[in-house]
């Protein structure tokens, strides 16, 4: 990974394009940020490197969206949680690929990617999403 | 030293809440601000007023931003300096700390402090991406996640790590509609039942319908001084001897727990340090029900009870209007109202008004000390205030 590569949001989601799920280890204190950033904020270094966070993790909780912004109408209803990960890390996002009602706190979720993005909403990320392990 | 007062509130206006068709923020700031000005004779506005704070969330309602010099004029205070506050929903509650800080500088005597939202002339879908904005935008609002949403997932991790029903969510709507039933300036005064507010139809598993705060219009308004000066405007003044505000992650899948607001619990330690009370000391408190997992939230966060246990209160009724503490003796944002800018000051004004018994049906008996909790989006920030009569 080339050394002039910026640990921001935008970066982060370019890696999220090529099918890989990337923190910012902080060279100086070891702690790992997900989603990376320019400031580490334990110890205010501004020295990182990419690492690969393990996809799979467990769910910690999760709402079923029903009444949904305009460009996510026609997938709801549609749940989404947030996911523990390795190293303390934990990451927001949708769960698919599975019913709503077997949905249950604990259960095991691994990360999988969206390669392209039909949205025409700034700024046109794609997106990563959960599904069952 | 512990229980000094910082400023004393000399006096309060709030505008009719609910649906104001037809006014600009600004004429529904005049309001409010006139009905301070009327329940003060004393006060010469345009020479006692120093500086002016109003709490305004979004510019995106009305087009308009610069809030501040805008209401300011209306509200007959021209020239003076005046600054917006904005922290989602607590914009207001820092509006109110922000006039503590210029007292106290020693800058300025007499502030007014307030807030005020404009939001049903939108669509609702309009309001929910407003809303939203108070929440992180690249990881929350880009996965879809809504503002129900947020809260939805802190009742999904209480619910599961307490056993908290959907019963109990449904009891603080309950609850707090029946205040607002008796509040002539709350938007929707009408009582609810517990079979209505459960099969309302769900926005965001487990929140439904009834478990979510009103879209609102309204402002709020109060005049603080200095402590040693209040008698020359009022005879009953009312002080604020405890403030507090903290922040936290925008995001709320960074926090340690999903069932405690931490920027709340920081806030409320340092009021109630400030203050030199303990929780059992509150006669009557204002807390952010902006869905209704967030008031059972507070009640744990703010020492009214034990983690895990605000369920429980509220099912055991200890917050209704005759119960050991009255919480939402306004209707709350629930029933009330909820302008997002007008919130944190509008949570004083009803403090106010029940420390002075002036709060008529809904008056809380010998009420001495209150307590107003006022929290921004989904807790990223939060203020505590403690207010004591003479």
């Amino acid at each position: 990974m080339s050394e002039q590569t910026q640990f921001t949001i935008e970066q982060f989601y370019k890696y999220i394009n090529q099918g890989k799920l990337m923190g910012g280890k902080c060279k100086k204190c070891g702690k790992i940020h997900l989603p990376p950033r320019p400031l580490c904020d334990k110890c205010f270094s501004k020295e990182f490197e990419w690492t690969e966070i393990p996809r799979k993790g467990k769910l910690l909780t999760y709402t079923i969206i029903h009444v949904a912004p305009t460009q996510f109408q026609q997938m709801a209803p549609y749940a989404v949680g947030i996911v523990q990960l390795e190293n303390d890390l934990k990451i927001p996002g949708m769960i698919r690929e599975v019913a709503p009602e077997k949905i249950k706190i604990g259960m095991p979720l691994t990360i999988a990617f969206e390669t392209s993005t039909a949205t025409s909403q700034w700024p046109q990320w794609p997106r990563y999403y959960f599904k069952p392990a | 030293m512990k229980g000094k007062p910082l400023v004393s509130i000399v006096s309060a206006g709030l505008s009719k809440f609910g649906k104001l068709e037809g006014l600009y923020a600004r004429e529904i700031f005049a309001e409010a601000a006139k009905e301070a000005f009327d329940r003060c004779p004393n006060l010469d506005p345009k020479k006692d007023i120093k500086t002016l704070f109003v709490g305004h969330m979004g510019e995106s309602y009305e087009h308009q931003g610069h809030t501040g010099a805008t209401v300011a004029d209306w509200a007959g205070l021209l020239h003076i300096p005046a600054t917006r506050t904005e922290t989602a929903c607590a914009s207001s509650g820092a509006a109110l700390r922000a006039g503590i800080f210029a007292v106290l500088s020693g800058l300025c005597d007499t502030v007014m402090v307030g807030g005020v939202e404009k939001m049903t002339h939108r669509t609702t879908p309009e309001v929910t991406e407003y809303l939203a904005m108070a929440s992180d935008f690249p990881f929350e609002q880009w996965h879809g996640i809504t503002f129900p949403g947020l809260y939805a997932l802190m009742a999904t991790a209480h619910m599961h790590k307490y056993g908290t029903t959907e019963k109990q969510l449904a009891m603080v709507a309950v609850k707090n509609h029946y205040n607002g039933f008796l509040n002539p300036k709350a938007h929707m005064q009408k009582e609810i039942t517990l079979e209505k507010a459960l099969s309302s139809r769900v926005i965001a598993w487990p929140l439904k319908l009834y478990d979510c705060s009103l879209i609102t219009d309204g402002a709020s308004a109060i005049i603080i001084t200095k402590p040693e000066i209040a008698k020359k405007y009022t005879d009953t003044p009312i002080h604020i001897i405890g403030s507090g505000q903290a922040s936290d992650s925008i995001g709320i899948y960074e926090r340690e727990s999903f069932t405690s607001l931490i920027a709340a619990k920081i806030a409320a330690k340092q009021a109630y340090e400030m203050a030199g009370i303990k929780p059992e000391d509150v006669d009557v408190a204002e807390v952010h029900d902006c869905f209704t997992i967030a008031e059972i939230i507070a009640y744990e966060d703010l020492g009214l009870c034990k983690p895990g246990e605000g369920g429980q209160l509220i099912e055991k009724g200890e917050t209704k209007l005759e119960g050991r503490l009255p919480a939402n003796t306004s209707g709350g944002l629930k029933s009330k109202g909820h302008p997002v800018g007008a919130t944190g000051t509008a949570q004083a004004y009803e403090i106010y008004l029940q420390l002075t018994e002036q709060a008529e049906k809904r008056q809380v008996k010998d009420a001495k000390i209150g307590l107003a909790h006022n929290v921004g989006g989904s807790g990223a920030t939060a203020t505590v205030h403690i207010f004591r009569r003479e």
